[in-house]
């Protein structure tokens, strides 16, 4: 049978009248690498809290392997947390840290040093054994903590964001380190962040959390490129939302209609299963958008005027009003190229898109009632 | 198939909530109701209850004469006094601490907490020596021929407000010390940025941020003064008597209960009215360095304060703007020079006079200035005395056993005050808070009263726990202030580690707060080692303790025997504020 590590069942958390966690299943498999992922107050870090028994739940269950651990407390769920300012002991050395949880579960002495000396060649910091957390830099200390929950070879590591506090270029690093760990090591992580780019990077799946419930679970490509609802479209990197009516439907592709000057595109149904004319959105990701000059005048084409170019690197974008007057403001992204084609605020555009890099995305209403039942 | 009864599977049940609260918070409360609620209660009941029944004579006998009523007025006039000259001496002392930095901020603390902490006692009998008619101040003035013969500087209210503003600056640099700490030092600056003046932007921003300090330093002081009575015995004359002195007269003297309790209900009211208008004004928030949420609304009563800042801002930028212009050393922080050579002229103002004690007491001329020659015989006639050398044993020995308890039941109130989810914690931290407001001499003649009843007075456990329940609010507050510092996510982080709750207290909570548990322990322990009020009158005849053997002396006979037992106290508290001080250090550098 397939092993799941976690799995959680209508958990809930309630502070007074505001829903941390409303009513929530997840099952988490054996060595999987699940991010929760969401702006603040979402709930990722009640859930997580939760997992950790750093507080107890209002309802539902949550089970560690085949225990039922709803109300255990932390030192009794096989579990290890990494917290967001790392909370490393400041009376203990490094070694002293890392030896600490093999203490606590009565290790004798010296092979509690040897395995806290060998979690520290695994984060490469061997040679600062004897020094005291205030003397670490950020990275080290991270490091540290890493080392400090990997020793006594948890089923579960919980990470409470623990790469906020480093810089860009230490953060990807910590990135990668991190990936590595959990390949040698094999544990199940759940990890905790706000930030889309770290959650895409990182996980095997994505679980997009929204006012203290679950938006969607998925791969982070699901999530991507297949978001359910506009709020996910939304906040996995930038997107182009377009309001369309359904017309008739081939396979899974659907055509729509986009405005008022009847333009038409496809999109991917998405498991939706709407009658033509039912009004949607449609998402496409400024990458998939081709930008083209002078297709003509086609009246069927989408055709756009250019306001503004950024080159971003690696990319350039390039914002764009339709011509038609229904649709929002577009973006486009494409890889910077030579100065010689170079687009020019003002030029008309033509853009367009395959098929099967555009999603139809149905739950508009139900959207827009929980927008406005949030706000 | 599904493994949800598989082997090992247990189901927790949440504990019950209540549970823990009570623990931790039940000792304190029960030996508060029992020690003071109770004893004061009876204390005040005594003022109506005759043996009998109900009975307001001693109200009428209160009132019959206007020596009461006098002396009420007179105990007013001092402590009001007392306050504002406190208070007023006490704010650049406590603004240059705040702003000072490193070592220099370390000295300036060393020398307060010295004065704090040197025996109010000591520094009372200092005040003896210098203003006496055989006194450093008369002597330096004879031998300069200033003066021919001896002027009566001592006895008068000159003298009680020197002695009491004396033993009272410490404290109010204290409790305002702990409000400037949390002042955001980049306010005034900001409002420089944004044209003001420094003396503008001292008088509008930080000023009125700094007033619940003042508010609060105030009002412990006025508090502390009102139940005060060394001073006033041993400087002033019969036309500074305070009404403290006369419930002692009629415990002692007339063993006239009931008159004492209608004093009490006297003073206490006082007391009371004092700290009605306090909350009105400040909230109680404030007391605990907490900075009070601004309550005050009426908006004339704004618009003139502020009219007044205003005016005294640019009146003091004028100021500054006639003296001519310094620049500032470049890389240096800017200290006024003015501020500093005031505020060090202060601390020697308040440290000098237990200094004195040190000459006197390896001189041979007794205690009259200047000290001729040098002996050790003051301090081998101590040493041979065995009434000083029990009652230092017994000092030491109340101390110890009021720390130790006061920590046992302080610490956990502390953890529920600070870390506990539960209603009532506001009304509950008045409550633990209350052995400071209330009088000390109330609690002492009423805990007196009780322990006779229990066959307390003269032992050892009643010193104990008399000194445990004036002790136990400070370190309720250190404690606080202390784990409001500490992160509980190492909590959180050992329990996660594999740590149970008694583990995670013993192997990262108490190593971390352990320098503030010690100087909790020492707050309690230096309390218990001055206390005199309680032991005034619970200690019993044959058993004092080294503050009630120094007050008996200086009450009967003075003696220079007196000098050495100063510098030897003055010694102690020296080493055991740099100790408590080198400890705090070296768990910072671990």
């Amino acid at each position: 049978m397939s092993s799941s590590s976690l799995s959680v069942q209508g958990l809930a958390k309630r502070y007074g009248d505001f829903v941390a966690l409303a009513p929530t299943d997840l099952v988490v498999a054996d060595g999987e690498f699940l991010t929760l992922l969401g702006p603040s107050g979402s709930g990722k870090t009640t859930l997580l809290s939760l997992l950790a028994g750093l507080v107890p739940p209002d309802e539902g269950s949550v089970r560690i392997g085949s225990q039922d651990v709803t109300y255990a407390p932390p030192y009794e769920r096989d579990i290890g947390v990494v917290f967001q300012n790392y909370a490393l002991f400041p009376h203990m050395t490094v070694e002293e840290n890392i030896a600490f949880p093999l203490k606590m579960r009565k290790v004798a002495a010296a092979e509690a040093k040897r395995r806290a000396r060998e979690a520290l060649e695994m984060v490469h910091l061997p040679h600062i054994a004897g020094r005291y957390p205030r003397e670490l830099s950020g990275g080290q200390q991270q490091r540290v903590a890493l080392a400090r929950c990997m020793v006594y070879k948890p089923s579960i590591i919980l990470m409470d964001e623990p790469l906020g506090a480093l810089d860009k270029k230490l953060r990807e690093h910590m990135q990668l380190e991190i990936k590595r760990l959990h390949r040698e090591l094999g544990t199940t992580v759940v990890y905790v962040t706000h930030d889309q780019e770290e959650a895409m990077t990182m996980s095997d799946r994505i679980c997009l959390m929204n006012a203290g419930r679950i938006e969607q679970l998925g791969t982070p490509a699901d999530l991507y490129f297949r978001p359910r609802s506009l709020f996910v479209a939304d906040f996995l990197g930038e997107s182009n939302i377009l309001p369309a009516a359904l017309r008739n439907r081939s396979g899974d592709e659907v055509e729509v209609r986009l405005g008022g000057m009847g333009v038409s595109g496809r999109a991917l149904a998405n498991g939706n299963d709407l009658p033509p004319g039912a009004e949607v959105r449609v998402m496409v990701r400024p990458q998939n958008l081709t930008v083209a000059r002078n297709a003509g005048n086609a009246p069927d084409s989408l055709q756009g005027r250019v306001s503004e170019v950024m080159v971003t690197g690696s990319l350039t974008k390039v914002y764009m009003e339709p011509l038609d007057r229904d649709l929002p403001p577009l973006v486009a992204a494409f890889p910077t190229r030579n100065e010689a084609d170079a687009v020019r605020i003002d030029d008309v555009l033509t853009l367009s898109w395959s098929g099967r890099d555009a999603v139809v995305i149905a739950d508009v209403i139900a959207d827009a009632a929980r927008a406005a039942g949030t706000a | 198939m599904t493994m949800t009864h598989a082997a090992g599977a247990k189901r927790h049940s949440p504990p019950p909530v209540w549970r823990k609260p009570v623990l931790m918070g039940a000792p304190l409360v029960l030996l508060l109701v029992a020690f003071l609620v109770f004893p004061v209660g009876q204390l005040l009941a005594l003022s109506v209850y005759n043996g009998q029944g109900f009975t307001l004579a001693p109200y009428a006998q209160l009132f019959a004469s206007s020596l009461y009523v006098t002396v009420l007025w007179i105990t007013l006039k001092i402590s009001l006094a007392t306050t504002l000259v406190s208070v007023v001496a006490a704010y650049p002392i406590a603004y240059l601490i705040s702003i000072a930095k490193g070592p220099a901020k370390s000295r300036l603390i060393f020398w307060v907490l010295l004065s704090f902490w040197t025996s109010f006692l000591v520094r009372a009998f200092a005040w003896v020596v210098i203003l006496g008619r055989n006194g450093v101040i008369n002597s330096t003035l004879m031998s300069l021929g200033i003066i021919d013969t001896p002027a009566d500087l001592l006895y008068g209210f000159g003298a009680v407000l020197v002695g009491m503003v004396h033993a009272m600056l410490p404290l109010a640099v204290m409790t305002m010390l702990a409000v400037m700490e949390n002042i955001d030092r980049t306010l005034p600056r900001a409002a420089g940025t944004l044209g003001a003046r420094p003396g503008t932007a001292f008088w509008t921003v930080y000023f009125p941020l700094s007033l619940p300090g003042v508010a609060a330093s105030a009002i412990m002081v006025f508090v502390s003064a009102i139940g005060f009575f060394i001073v006033p015995a041993l400087l002033g004359g019969r036309k500074e008597t305070m009404i403290t002195q006369l419930i002692i007269d009629q415990v002692q003297q007339t063993l006239n209960w009931g008159l004492a309790g209608a004093i009490s209900v006297l003073l206490l009211t006082v007391v009371l009215v004092v700290f009605v208008l306090y909350d009105r004004v400040f909230g109680f928030a404030s007391l605990t360095g907490e900075s009070a949420v601004v309550r005050n609304r009426d908006t004339a009563m704004r618009r003139l304060g502020g009219r007044v800042l205003a005016a005294l801002g640019s009146a003091s930028d004028a100021l500054i703007g006639l003296l001519p212009r310094r620049h500032p050393i470049r890389g240096r922080a800017e200290r006024p020079l003015a501020l500093t050579v005031f505020v060090w002229l202060l601390l020697a103002l308040i440290s000098l006079p237990a200094f004195l004690m040190i000459p006197l007491s390896f001189g041979k001329g007794g205690l009259a200035w200047p000290p001729s020659g040098f002996t050790l015989q003051w301090y081998q006639q101590l040493l041979d005395s065995p009434i000083w050398m029990q009652a230092l044993w017994r000092s030491i020995v109340v101390a110890f056993g009021t720390g130790l308890l006061s920590m046992a039941i302080g610490v956990p109130a502390a953890f529920l005050m600070v870390r506990g989810q539960m209603r009532g914690k506001g009304a509950m931290l008045a409550f633990i808070l209350s052995p400071i407001v209330v009088p000390r001499m109330i609690i002492a003649v009423g805990m007196f009263y009780v322990f006779a009843q229990m066959g307390l007075v003269g032992t050892v456990l009643g010193l104990v726990i008399g000194h445990t329940v004036v002790a136990v609010p400070y370190v309720v507050m250190t404690m606080m202030a202390v784990l409001r510092n500490y992160d509980t996510r190492l909590d959180l982080a050992a329990q996660s580690l594999g740590a149970r709750p008694l583990a995670a207290l013993r192997h990262v909570t108490f190593p971390i707060l352990g320098a503030g548990m010690l100087s909790s322990f020492l707050f309690a322990f230096a309390t218990s080692f001055d206390e005199l009020t309680i032991s005034l009158f619970s200690s019993g005849g044959l058993s004092a303790t080294l503050p009630k053997q120094f007050w008996d002396e200086v009450t009967l006979q003075v003696s220079p025997v007196i000098a050495a037992v100063s510098t030897g106290l003055l010694l102690f508290v020296a080493t055991l504020i740099y100790v408590a001080d080198r400890l705090r250090r070296r768990s910072l550098a671990s």
